[in-house]
């Protein structure tokens, strides 16, 4: 009655919806501010996975002729179209997860803290400590 | 090194290109900082050429684009590029813009590293 | 050090589905790059976590929530690997179909991102570059923003 079929062609979506749980779940529940980047990152490996396993046909190979330019029409050639977003994208990942770390680094250097509830308190302190926008221009910042 | 530069110029022909080069590229670099000394690193790659780098990658990339409207063609069409043939001058395009994106990837992935690497750290040796 | 171990994995599973350029690029970024920065970033602020007042409960919740509508939303996805899905009988049989005629280079990848996307690809050099301007501005010598504010949190503590 089950179809085997069916559960092993969806199994491959079914790890990645594991895997950007797992990412998912770090982010809502850590408050430390790196383990949501690295949540992030777990997260946006799964959605790579999601699109390569798409672009995969079986019994295809990677999409690059032989050199010669002699194209076999029998071969079947896995979609390059995702390959080559998701190409981008790891590096741009790199890049934007690099800017996430510099801004954390920045708050521990402002507030000495990278816990997410520490720095609502220190915030919340900091609003109520200077409530008109007078004190802030004598302090020099504006 | 040289292996960034294999990857840069043979991406035609096997897996590679740009992106991938620019990485290998910094790596290279920033292996280089962390053995030796981020001093070093400076004297080998100063900071104000990375900075130039970052800029100049982005402007092949889009200058390579603006060529093809002095030759009548579409923004980025390197069809425009040879005389001779379309193909050709697709050839030459992608070898273009895959050397601006590798500039890019490479200055930027440099300059954060310079970046995160020059800050004094504010942890003390007993937290580790 | 397990996030290295995350990358090369990843790059092995990229390369059984026949993704050698991503695979690659994945290695390199993964065995270089993001362990350099984590390791970096740990240094500069601090290595351990404070345990967590909030109950697990509620996040532990929405997570299975959404992975349930997920899994929902997969029944109706073609099988892995299946030939004939939406995903491969539009652009890309076209882009196999015309990389020999129109560029001539082997690698169909290099041929898409530097051609057929080229626009695309531009745009993503532009972002790289935004977010590296933008790590430059934030931690490196180009900020000239006064730390007064640090000295303001060390009054109110």
């Amino acid at each position: 009655m089950i179809n085997w079929e069916f559960i092993i062609g969806h199994l491959n979506y079914w790890f990645f919806i594991v895997l950007m749980m797992t990412g998912l779940y770090i982010v809502i529940a850590k408050g430390n501010l790196v383990k949501k980047v690295v949540g992030l990152n777990i997260f946006q490996t799964s959605v790579f996975m999601f699109y390569i396993s798409i672009g995969k046909v079986i019994g295809g190979t990677a999409p690059i002729f032989p050199v010669d330019m002699k194209i076999d029409n029998n071969i079947v050639y896995s979609n390059p179209l995702p390959h080559v977003l998701i190409l981008t994208a790891i590096v741009v990942g790199v890049a934007t997860t690099s800017l996430a770390l510099a801004l954390i680094v920045r708050i521990r250097e402002e507030y000495g803290t990278i816990e997410e509830d520490e720095i609502f308190i220190i915030e919340h302190e900091l609003d109520s400590s200077n409530k008109t926008p007078n004190t802030y221009k004598e302090n020099g910042h504006f | 090194m040289l292996f960034a530069f294999y990857v840069q110029f043979h991406g035609d022909y096997s897996p590679g290109g740009g992106f991938q080069a620019g990485v290998i590229m910094a790596v290279g670099i920033i292996i280089y900082g962390i053995v030796f000394d981020m001093e070093h690193a400076k004297k080998v790659l100063p900071p104000w050429f990375v900075h130039k780098m970052l800029a100049f990658g982005v402007l092949l990339y889009t200058f390579t684009g603006v060529i093809s409207f002095f030759r009548g063609q579409n923004f980025l069409d390197y069809s425009a590029l040879s005389r001779h043939s379309p193909t050709h001058g697709q050839h030459y395009g992608i070898l273009i813009i895959e050397l601006g994106v590798g500039i890019t990837v490479s200055g930027v992935m440099i300059a954060i590293f310079y970046a995160f690497a020059s800050r004094t750290s504010e942890i003390n040796d007993a937290e580790w | 050090m397990l996030s290295g171990v995350f990358s090369l994995l990843s790059a092995l599973l990229l390369i059984t589905l026949d993704a050698v350029d991503v695979a690659f690029t994945e290695a390199a970024v993964g065995a270089g790059i993001s362990i350099v920065l984590m390791l970096s970033t740990l240094t500069l602020t601090s290595r351990r976590e404070k345990k967590s007042k909030n109950s697990n409960l509620i996040p532990l919740m929405i997570v299975i929530i959404t992975g349930v509508t997920l899994t929902y939303g997969t029944l109706d996805m073609p099988n892995f690997g299946a030939a004939d899905t939406p995903s491969q009988i539009h652009v890309a049989r076209e882009y196999i179909k015309r990389t020999p005629e129109d560029i001539h280079i082997p690698n169909i990848v290099t041929a898409v991102l530097g051609s057929y996307r080229g626009y695309d690809t531009l745009g993503e050099t532009a972002v790289i570059f935004t977010a590296g301007i933008g790590v430059l501005l934030i931690l490196g010598r180009l900020s000239l923003r006064p730390r007064r504010r640090a000295k303001k949190i060390e009054k109110v503590l």
